[in-house]
Formats: structure tokens, sequence, C-alpha cells
């Protein structure tokens, strides 16, 4: 089978990834680089569990292509997560109880990352409005809104 | 008179444990050298929180802070057996299991510091990972010392094995008598909705329930099965089928894209307050309250709904167009009924 | 109530961290070298007999490792709950002569890839003769339709009837005293539980003859247990690995990919993944069951429920897997947290051509909480009552006798609804507002005094 060869940005380092053709971001994320925290719920762009950043914006790392990525720079949770600590979000999510199972999580926080680098004041409609793509079947989402309007609010922002 | 609303309510009962019991959970429990607890199952967390909450549970048994107790689950290599998590019965089975196994590990250690404090085991308390001498406060040992010294001193296992069993009971063929639970859980639930007579669209405005679970062991995950659940239950009422013209085979949903699923953007205000009546026979009180916040929003919806429009609408889940089906039916016996005045 | 220390405390969870890191071990993030993929062939047809499974392409597709099929496995017929005494064995592990709803396994392929498994699955050629499938459960219950289950009825056996049953006090004679009879149909859909997490299992060969097993289970000893059974083999020759899972809600506990991604570890000597796609796990898992109930109460003008008669129809789709069990419970629940001094229940488990129902969630229960609840409001509304009074009036006070024969003990049905009352701001008269689960007060006290 033919290969390609795929020079993009992970988490801030230059990273070369030689695949086959048909080989996406998500697959190139968890199986060649070893990054597990972004999850495959459904592989069909259903479910936003797969949510990275490639250049800011939140894509969808099943549906992406791998060679979409040349020259790019994608963001997974493994790049937000300080070491020895978590990100504001990742601190909110945790005090506010926002994850059960956890299989939803490193989706939703992207997906809020993206919305709070753009809009650091987002109010409760917005929040719900960015992350409704992501699918979460245990928390009912509640926590999940609570969490990104906690770190809203340590913006500054998100009073209503 | 495009919207209108409704109110309905709802009152559940939820059994904790299988039905007629017979499903066992058993725990293993053991000291490090230093003081460290080990609690060993082949339970699973599936979310909801069972590792949290069974560390809890050994560490108040124990009398230990909860970071000196991990809980270890998922390798039936090393743990005994569990029925497995389903039927809301891993806080009360495994709790049950793990209490059995902590009080046996925690005389084990205090006879050992009854050794060295020169005192009788049944004197000594241990809380917060000291061993003191009731009525003596100033005859302590920590609990690190005593688990160096039952190691190395006088060669003595801490440990301690539990199981918690509710018999299975046996059923009458003839009048169904039986003995099926362990506990019950209740609650009411209170829907307020909005129904759109020209789309037919339902909108769940509100959901407010009063639970009463048992002692609740971490309040927070409480909370959190109360929202998941109440989502989930709506969900179950107005938007989810996998045949939606069920009994036929077509249309079969095939993925997320035909099987709709709530998302942030459906959301009802939720709120809650739960009641505590300890149980009787549940670990420190515990009933479970895993599977049952799904159930009363269903009915509380569909009463709701009744409220608002006059009609019920009893086949799930209440789409538009089983709405919209409804308030011409009901449009139509009405004036037909007008006609035969 | 008991003063405790940290139990009561809403302490932070202890995979908190790991969950918020993206660190925590999912069974999908377990990976070995060498490790080779399943893809399952399933059924096109909802009810069928399979004339020839022809899978020599697919075997000779490059980078496929080997097929398995029926024959590989050791003791293909089981049925999950065989542990509690619940049977015939009924379900094959892949199907051998005929396959009963459409998705069901057929045969795995494993191969390199999961790409080059699906491409070699694809060219395994089913001739399979298609039979009319049996939908709907009142026609699977009616003489003329197909027998679809090989014991020749198309319901579970409990001791000898299709049907489960409780019978408590007199019912016509309740029917025949009640001012006002009130019935009501209620039919549930048949819900995925959609974990955000599929079904995965990685299964590995150890040097020794053991096999390694990661697994999201909701139940690791019972699909150890099973697998032993399937593999006859000694059930400490297989080490089960889990605890961790991404969402169960009853959707794990079915035993549906150990012991194919064992058997084809032991075959090829190889560490084996099989991970669902998410079509797998919206057409081929189980679902909760579509339940139909068909419930009449007899009432009294000022609100006593004297009697009530349920049939209620589990489709347990085309196996047993948890329905049998799940109809018993729904049997002792369908009567709600209500005194009612006669009662009679039917409840059938009834089979059906389609994706098997199993555990979700509440199920048994859910169902019932649904009938009752909405019967409770048009009750209400036949004689004019308040839905908060017949509630309160009806509900069951500790001591009173269940139609199970159980006595009531830690009734607290009262206290939710009045808090819930208080919570959305209704007020209660203060009769009602009064009452509590211990007082001699509502309808049962009275059954029970004119017993
Ligand atoms: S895995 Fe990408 S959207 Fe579900
Ligand atoms: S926490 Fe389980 S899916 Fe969101």
């Amino acid at each position: 089978m033919s290969a390609i060869t795929v020079s993009f940005t992970l988490n801030g380092r230059a990273t070369t990834l030689t695949v086959s053709p048909a080989t996406t971001l998500l697959t190139a994320l968890r199986e060649h680089a070893q990054l597990t925290a972004t999850k495959a719920g459904c592989s069909q762009g259903g479910c936003g569990s797969c949510t990275v950043l490639v250049n800011g914006e939140p894509t969808l790392a099943c549906l992406t292509p791998l060679a979409h990525v040349e020259g790019q720079e994608v963001t997974t949770l493994e790049g937000i997560t300080p070491v020895g600590g978590l990100h504001p979000l990742q601190k909110a999510f945790y005090d506010r109880f926002a994850a059960q199972c956890g299989y939803c999580t490193p989706g939703m926080i992207m997906a809020a990352k993206a919305l709070l680098d753009r809009n650091p004041h987002p109010t409760r409609e917005e929040i719900a409005a960015a992350l409704s793509g992501n699918l979460c079947r245990c928390t009912g989402y509640l926590p999940i809104l609570d969490a990104v309007e906690d770190v809203a609010r340590q913006n500054g922002g998100g009073e209503r | 008179m495009a919207k209108v609303r409704g109110r309905g309510i709802a009152s559940v009962s939820y059994p904790t444990g299988m039905n007629l019991g017979g499903d066992p959970t058993q725990a293993l429990v053991f000291c490090q050298p230093t003081g460290g607890f080990s609690v060993k199952l082949a339970s699973t967390d599936l979310g909801q929180g069972l590792k949290t909450v069974i560390q809890q549970i050994a560490a108040e048994t124990l009398g230990v802070p909860l970071e000196s107790v991990v809980v270890d689950t998922g390798d039936t290599d090393s743990a005994p057996h569990c029925m497995g998590t389903f039927a809301s019965r891993g806080t009360h089975r495994v709790g049950n299991a793990v209490i059995m196994a902590a009080q046996e590990a925690r005389r084990a250690l205090l006879e050992v510091a009854a050794e060295e404090l020169e005192a009788s085991p049944d004197d000594l308390d241990i809380s917060d990972g000291v061993i003191s001498v009731r009525g003596v406060p100033d005859r302590t040992l920590s609990v690190f010392d005593a688990a160096l010294a039952a190691h190395f001193k006088y060669g003595r296992t801490i440990s301690g094995r539990g199981i918690y069993l509710k018999p299975k009971s046996t059923v009458d063929p003839e009048t169904g008598a039986c003995d099926p639970d362990s506990t019950v859980a209740h609650a009411t639930t209170v829907a307020d909705v909005e129904v759109d007579t020209e789309t037919g669209e339902v909108t769940v405005l509100r959901l407010a329930s009063a639970y009463e679970v048992g002692r609740q062991i971490n309040p927070a995950m409480v909370e959190g099965q109360i929202a998941g659940g109440a989502v989930m239950g709506m969900a179950h009422a107005l938007m989810e089928t996998v045949y939606p013209e069920y009994p036929a085979l077509r249309p079969h949903a095939h993925n997320l894209s035909d099987y709709l699923l709530p998302t942030t953007m459906d959301l009802p205000e939720i709120s809650s307050v739960v009641l505590e009546y300890p149980s009787s026979n549940g670990p420190y009180g515990v009933k479970g309250v895993g599977e049952m916040t799904a159930n009363s929003p269903i009915p509380a919806i569909i009463n709701a709904i009744h409220d608002a429009i006059g009609v019920w609408i009893t086949e799930l889940p209440v789409t538009p167009e089983k709405v919209l089906r409804a308030l011409k039916e009901r449009d139509a016996a009405q004036s037909a009924a007008t006609a035969a005045d | 109530m008991k003063q405790l220390g940290i139990v009561g405390q809403s302490v932070h969870r202890s995979d908190g961290l790991g969950h918020v890191t993206g660190r925590t071990t999912f069974i999908d993030d377990i990976s070995y070298p060498h490790m080779l993929y399943i893809s399952m062939v399933r059924s096109p047809v909802a009810r069928g007999k399979i004339r020839s499974i022809d899978t020599s392409k697919a075997e000779a597709f490059p980078g496929v490792a080997t097929v398995i099929t029926a024959k590989d496995v050791p003791n293909n017929l089981y049925t999950i709950l065989c542990l509690i005494g619940i049977g015939p064995n009924d379900e094959p592990v892949l199907a051998e002569d005929e396959v009963m709803y459409e998705g069901e396994p057929i045969c795995a392929v494993v191969a390199e890839s999961e790409e080059i498994a699906r491409e070699a699955a694809s060219l395994v050629k089913l001739d399979i003769e298609e039979l009319e499938p049996v939908l709907d459960v009142e026609y699977a219950l009616r003489p003329e339709a197909p027998k679809i289950k090989k014991w020749g009825t198309n319901t579970f056996t409990y001791d000898g009837k299709d049907h489960c049953q409780i019978r408590f006090g007199d019912v016509e004679r309740g029917f025949a005293e009640a001012d006002e009879i009130v019935t009501g149909t209620y039919q549930l859909s048949p819900i995925e539980h959609a974990p955000i997490e599929t079904h995965v299992c990685v299964a590995k060969p150890e040097p020794d003859g053991r096999l390694t097993v990661h697994t999201n289970t909701q139940a690791l000893y019972f699909t150890l247990d099973n697998t032993a059974i399937i593999l006859k083999m000694p059930s400490n020759r297989i080490r089960m690995i889990g605890g961790t899972v991404g969402g169960g809600f009853g959707g794990k506990v079915d035993v549906l990919t150990e012991p194919i991604t064992c058997i084809a570890a032991l075959k090829t000597g190889r560490p084996v993944k099989w991970r669902w796609t998410r079509e797998e796990e919206t057409r081929c898992s189980s679902t909760r069951a579509a339940v139909k109930i068909e419930m009449t109460d007899g009432v009294m003008r000022d609100g006593r429920i004297v009697a009530r008669k349920v049939r209620s129809l589990q489709d347990a789709g085309a196996y047993h897997r948890h329905s049998p069990y799940g109809a018993m419970k729904h049997m002792v629940n369908v009567v709600g947290p209500y005194t009612i001094p006669n009662v009679w229940v039917d409840v059938y488990c009834v089979y059906t051509n389609r994706q098997p129902s199993s555990a979700m969630r509440g199920f048994g229960v859910t169902e019932a909480s649904f009938a009752v609840e909405v019967q409770m409001d048009r009750i209400a509304k036949a004689i004019g009552m308040d839905p908060w009074e017949i509630r309160l009036r009806n509900a069951y006070r500790n001591g009173d006798m269940r139609p199970f024969g159980k006595i009531t003990e830690d009734a607290t049905l009262i206290e939710t609804i009045q808090a819930a009352a208080k919570l959305v701001g209704h007020e209660l008269p203060p009769e009602l507002a009064q009452m509590h689960s211990n007082d001699e007060g509502g309808y049962a006290a009275a059954q029970r005094a004119t017993a």
C-alpha cells in the first residue's frame, strides 16, 4: 500500500507522520502519535468526542484526513494540560463533577476552549450553542455548562 | 394560541439490587506496612462514581483519611467475585461488602495497637489515622506505627474479607409472592412543558424533583445522577427510538445522525431536593440512585402534555407528528360532539 | 441520623483528574504490538435459514489472519443468565443454521487492520433463505404466527406458563364494586443505551496459555464466567481486566465481544482488538425492550383504587439476554407504590425477530412507572380529583401489604410528593401536607378496616 508523509505542528512540536493515505487525523493521533486523550465515539462526525483544535478552530478529527493538516497547528487535550497542573477548564470540570464516565470530556474541553479563545465572555446560551455538537450521555450537560460558565466568569464575563 | 403550557407530576419507587436478590459481591481490604489501605474489588465504575463512594465508605469504616485508601477495581486475578454494576446494586452491595471487610481489618489493626498501647482493643478508637484509648487522650498510636508493628514486630495480617448477599427469594408461580428487593428509594418529579400546537413540538421547561435515596454518600454525585437521568428520561419521552415506526423494522436507526440524542440545546431547568431516610440494610443507610433518575420524568412530561392540550399521548416517543395527530383527533372529536348537541 | 465523617461529603471523584486530562485508560486506549482486528459479518435479514457461508475469498484476502465461524466456538449456544438459572440456552455466539435478527453475528474476520478486516468481511458470501419475520408482539402470541423459538412457542416459559403472574385479592370483585373503570394502554419505544464509548475488547494470549482480556463490560465476573463456559476453559485461565467504562446504562452486560475476541486470540496466537462501530452499537447491540402495557383499574368516587389488572408484553427481540429477568422485575413493580387490595398481573416475555432487548437503566421498572403514573392522572381526571391528592391518598404506607406478599418497610413516597410540591411552590391542603408514610391515613387503612 502506498503511504503519505504529513508534517504539522502537534501540541507545539514539529511532527512528521507516515501513514496510509486514508488515515484520519483521529487515527493518526491515537494510533501513530500515541495521544489517546482524543476519543473515537463514533468515527462519523456524530458525537464530538474527537474534537481537537486545528489552528485554534474546533475540528472533528474523525472527519479530517491527516493530509489536510499538512503545515497546520493541531492541539489536543494533552497539549493544553500543564505539567503537574490543570488548565482552568480542566479544573472547572473537575470541581463541578462535569465528567462522569469521562468519555466525552476531552472533546468537550477542547470545544469549550475553542469558544473561550474566540469569546472569553460567552453567555450560557453561547456556551450551549458552542457545545451542541458534543454529546454526553451521562451528565445531562448541566455541570458541563456550569464548568464552562465558571471559567467564563473568571475571565471577567459570563454574567447574564 | 400556538403555545400552551402544562404541568404534570409523577411519583415513583425504585428497588435496590437484582430482583429477588441472589446477587453477591465480595471485597478484600488489606493494609500496607506504612498504613496505606488497599480495597480489592472486581466491580465496575461506569461513571456513576463507584470508586469514589467506596473509597469514602472504606475510609469511614477504617477511621483513616480518604487519601489513605486506594480502591482497585477491575481485575479478576486479584479481586474476588462481584455480580456486576447494574440494578442500582453497586453502592449497596459493594458498600456492604467493603464495610464488612474493613471492619475485620480494623479489628486486626486495633488488636495490634492494643498490645502497643497496653489496652483492650474494645477501648480503642481510630479517627483520622490516629488510634487512641477512649477517655485517655494522650495515649495514642498512629495507624502508620501500628501497621509497621503488625508487619515487622508481631507478624500479623491486617486484612479483611467481606461479602454481601441477599439470598435469592423464591417466587410462587401462582400468586407471584416473593421478596424482590432489599430496600426501596422514591422520587416525585414535576414537569412543566410548553406545547406548540402548530408544529407539535414539546419543550420541557422545567423538571423539578424530590428524591429520597437513603443516606447519600456523596451528594454531588447523587445530584449528577439526578441531572443525567432527567435528561435521559426527557429524551426517552420525546425523542428516542431505534425503530421510529415500531413494530415495523424500517426505518431502523443507524447512527447518531438518525438516532436522536439530546444535546446542550434541549435542556430544561433542572432542580432537585434530596431527602435522607436511611435504609436498615444499606451501607450507612444507602438505598441507591443510579437507575431511577430517568423514570419519573417520562410520565411527568406525558401528564404535563395532557395538562396543556387535553390529550393522552401514551406511545413513546411523543414526536411532533404524534402531537399534531392527537390534536387533530381531539378537534375532530370536539366538533363531532358539538354537532351532536 | 448518625453523624459521619467522610461519608456524606461531596469529595472530588477519585478518577476525576484522569478524566479531565484525558489520561484515564479506556479499553480502546490499550494496544499491543502485532495486534489484529475484527470485523463482524452480520445477518442482512431479520429471519432466515442459513444455507451456506462461504468464507474462502475472505480467508484468501491479503492481511487476513483467519475467519471465525460457529465451528470455532467450543460451546456455541449460551444464555448469559444461565448463571442464575434462566434457560434454556438459546443464543448462538455465531449463527449456525438460522438467523433471528438483522445484524446477528455470523462470522468474524480477523486481520492486520480494521480496514482490511472490513474489506474482507464484505467478501464473505452468505446464502440465506429469508423467512417471514415475526415483529409484532401481539401477532407473535397468536396461534397462526410462525413459532420462531426452537422450543415451539414465542414466549419465555415461567414454571410451565407462557407468562409470569401476580394474583392478589379478588380483582373481579374489586371491579364489580368500583364506581368507575379506568383503562389505559401504554407503549414504550425501544431505545439505545448510546454510551459515548462503544463496546471494545482486547484479548492477548499469554505464553503460559492464559488469556488476558481487557473489556469494558459492566460485570467482569459475569463476563468471565460466561466466556469460560463458551470457551470450555477453566475460568482461572482467563484474566479479565476492566473496571473503567465510558458509559454503560445496562448496555454492556451482555457478553457480546469477549468470547469471539478470545477465540480469535487463541486461534491466531496474537493480541486481537474488537471495537464496535457506532452503527453496530446502534443497530446490533441490545435495546431497552419495547413494552406494551394494558392497565385496567377499578376506582371509587372518593379516589380509592380497589382493583388493578395488568397485561404487559415485553418485546425481548430474538433472544433471552436479560429480558426474562426484566419481565419478572416488571411484574412486581407494575402495581406502583400504591396500596391496592385486588391485583392481577400477567407479564409476557415475547420473542420477535429484532435485535434483542436486554438490561437498560431501570428496565422493568421504567416501563412500569410510566404506565402507572400516567394511569394515576387518568384516574384523577376520571373522578375529578387533583393529581397530587390521588397519589397521596393511595400512596403505600409502612406496614401495608404489597401485592407480592411483602410488608412495606421503607416507604417515603408521600414525603417526596410533599417535598416536590414545596420545591415548585404548590401549596397542599393541610390534610395532605400532614400525611406521612407511617400514618394510619390514606386509603390503605380504610381498606384494612373493611377487609
Ligand atoms: S468520533 Fe468524531 S464526531 Fe464522533
Ligand atoms: S461523562 Fe460520560 S459521556 Fe459525558
